[in-house]
């Protein structure tokens, strides 16, 4: 693995977002809306909820956590396909480049796109609400770093589609995110799913990083164990993912796919 | 010395063969042209030399070692294709320095300067990339395809679709550049002029076999034709009825 190919595909996506306004804007502005929408939500909330009146902010924190995940695992996508619609990829996968340097260089642009997007809409939320994440403490980190992993895995999983059946796969990198929210219990507790649907909810690791955000938010104590689940859930799997990735890129390369992918 | 070695290469897809174990090779300092009709299996031998199809049989050989993992050797190799782009996005200068850091250029800066001078980039080098004509596009992809200074050059119709002027640039430049750097190239091309100019061995495929090879004048003498595309011709429309 090479540093110098890993930081070539990371310039190249540096180039691309600093040429572009429009591009800029549009990675801050869904962002800033998401949390404006969600910030009166939450202060409705507060006023005329019991459950929430003493933690005003946990909807909006969980809004803003939830939109790190969407805008973490959207930018992964979004990194894959700019290189689809330039006709780019076969010079990518005709260079030295190797597949895990190119995984790691989408990592970290995507991490680069969501603090784009999503630094100017937490600011945001302080003085036009008066709640900032920082509340959540030293685990936020943990939290945020978990929420990434996952953002990443699913990023992967859609990009693998992606490589094996080309831009027909496009539709689904929008949706990814959206098929697996209702049982991410981002805004409710996991009691409130059917019996039959907790065991499955718990088996994500979004679950998990929610749960402890009202935790931490309500009783202000951090359970560890739920960043602990969170973690070791998101490691096993971001391994699957990575696993579901070479496997398709291998696939691919035998079903010849590959060739057609910019098609 | 050979710099690319094919053996029985083969490829299925399902139940088509698109490759049927062809074998050839490519020595140091010489040019071969891959000729033949449209999904004759030229694309895909290609392919299948950059990694990006995986063989179904045979052997691709290097600088006598055997692919079985062509990371170690792209570093070496490089393509160009009208059909692949590059970000259109992206300034010249910007794709340029990308790929100069893609293929670590010890010295990045004076390699795209040399480039700049060769290909006469320089009048574009801060346009982006999508706003150039296919001729100036043309060039640019052609210094992606050159800034390795690749030891084996694929080049997949260079040029296509240009007006004579630029095409003939691009030719010329092809023609001096292998005088000065040492290198094998394979080029598929639907330009029979082009491939009697650029090429030193010609292989005919047709239906994934190589059906006839030779250089252009041998070929031109066997099949009794007076140029290449007669030969083409010929061969392609041969068993047709």
């Amino acid at each position: 693995m090479k540093i110098r190919r890993i930081l070539s595909l990371m310039l190249r996506h540096f180039y691309l977002i600093k040429a572009s306004l429009p591009r800029i804007v549009d990675l801050i502005y869904w962002p800033t809306v998401q949390i404006i929408l969600w910030g009166f939500v939450s202060k409705f909330f507060t006023m005329h909820s019991t459950y929430f009146n003493n933690t005003a902010g946990i909807i909006l924190s969980a809004a803003i956590l939830y939109d790190f995940l969407f805008r973490s695992s959207i930018s992964y996508n979004m990194l894959f396909l700019e290189e689809i619609w330039s006709r780019n990829l076969i010079n990518l996968f005709v260079s030295p480049l190797k597949v895990n340097e190119i995984v790691i260089a989408l990592t970290c642009t995507a991490l680069l796109r969501t603090l784009i997007g999503l630094v100017p809409a937490v600011l945001i939320a302080i003085p036009l609400f008066g709640i900032s994440l920082l509340e959540l403490g030293y685990p936020l980190i943990l939290l945020l770093l978990s929420l990434y992993i996952f953002g990443i895995t699913l990023g992967l999983l859609v990009t693998a589609g992606l490589v094996r059946f080309g831009p027909s796969f496009e539709n689904i990198a929008w949706a990814s995110l959206f098929f697996i929210a209702p049982i991410g219990c981002i805004y409710y507790p996991v009691e409130i799913l059917p019996n039959w649907l907790q065991p499955i909810a718990l088996a994500l690791p979004l679950a998990h990083i929610f749960e402890e955000t009202r935790s931490i938010l309500i009783t202000n104590t951090v359970h560890y164990s739920n960043i602990y689940y969170a973690l070791m859930l998101n490691m096993i799997y971001l391994i699957l993912a990575i696993c579901t990735f070479y496997y398709s890129f291998k696939n691919a390369k035998i079903k010849g796919s590959l060739i057609n992918v910019g098609e | 010395m050979k710099q690319l070695e094919i053996n029985n290469l083969q490829k299925i897809f399902g139940t088509f063969e698109a490759v049927k174990k062809i074998n050839f090779s490519i020595s140091e300092n010489q040019t071969v042209a891959l000729l033949g009709p449209n999904g004759c299996g030229k694309t895909t031998t290609i392919a299948m030399i950059l990694g990006l199809i995986t063989p179904t049989s045979g052997s691709i050989t290097i600088n006598n070692k055997i692919l079985t993992n062509n990371h170690h050797y792209l570093a070496k190799m490089n393509f160009a294709s009208p059909y692949v782009e590059l970000p259109k996005k992206l300034k010249v200068i910007e794709n340029l320095k990308v790929y100069a850091m893609m293929y670590e250029i010890s010295n990045a800066k004076a390699k795209i300067e040399q480039l700049v001078e060769e290909l006469n980039l320089a009048p574009i080098l801060y346009k982006k990339t999508g706003e150039l004509s296919s001729g100036q596009r043309n060039r640019v992809s052609l210094a992606k395809s050159i800034i390795n200074d690749p030891k084996i050059l694929l080049l997949d119709e260079p040029t296509a679709s240009l007006d004579p002027d630029t095409g003939d640039f691009i030719r010329t430049f092809l023609e001096t550049y292998k005088k000065k750097n040492s290198m094998a190239i394979l080029l598929a091309s639907h330009n029979m002029d082009e491939v009697t100019r650029l090429s030193d061995y010609v292989l005919m495929m047709k239906e994934g076999s190589i059906i006839d090879e030779g250089t252009t004048g041998e070929l031109i003498k066997k099949h009794g034709r007076h140029d290449l595309e007669e030969v083409f011709l010929k061969l392609a429309r041969q068993n047709e009825n």
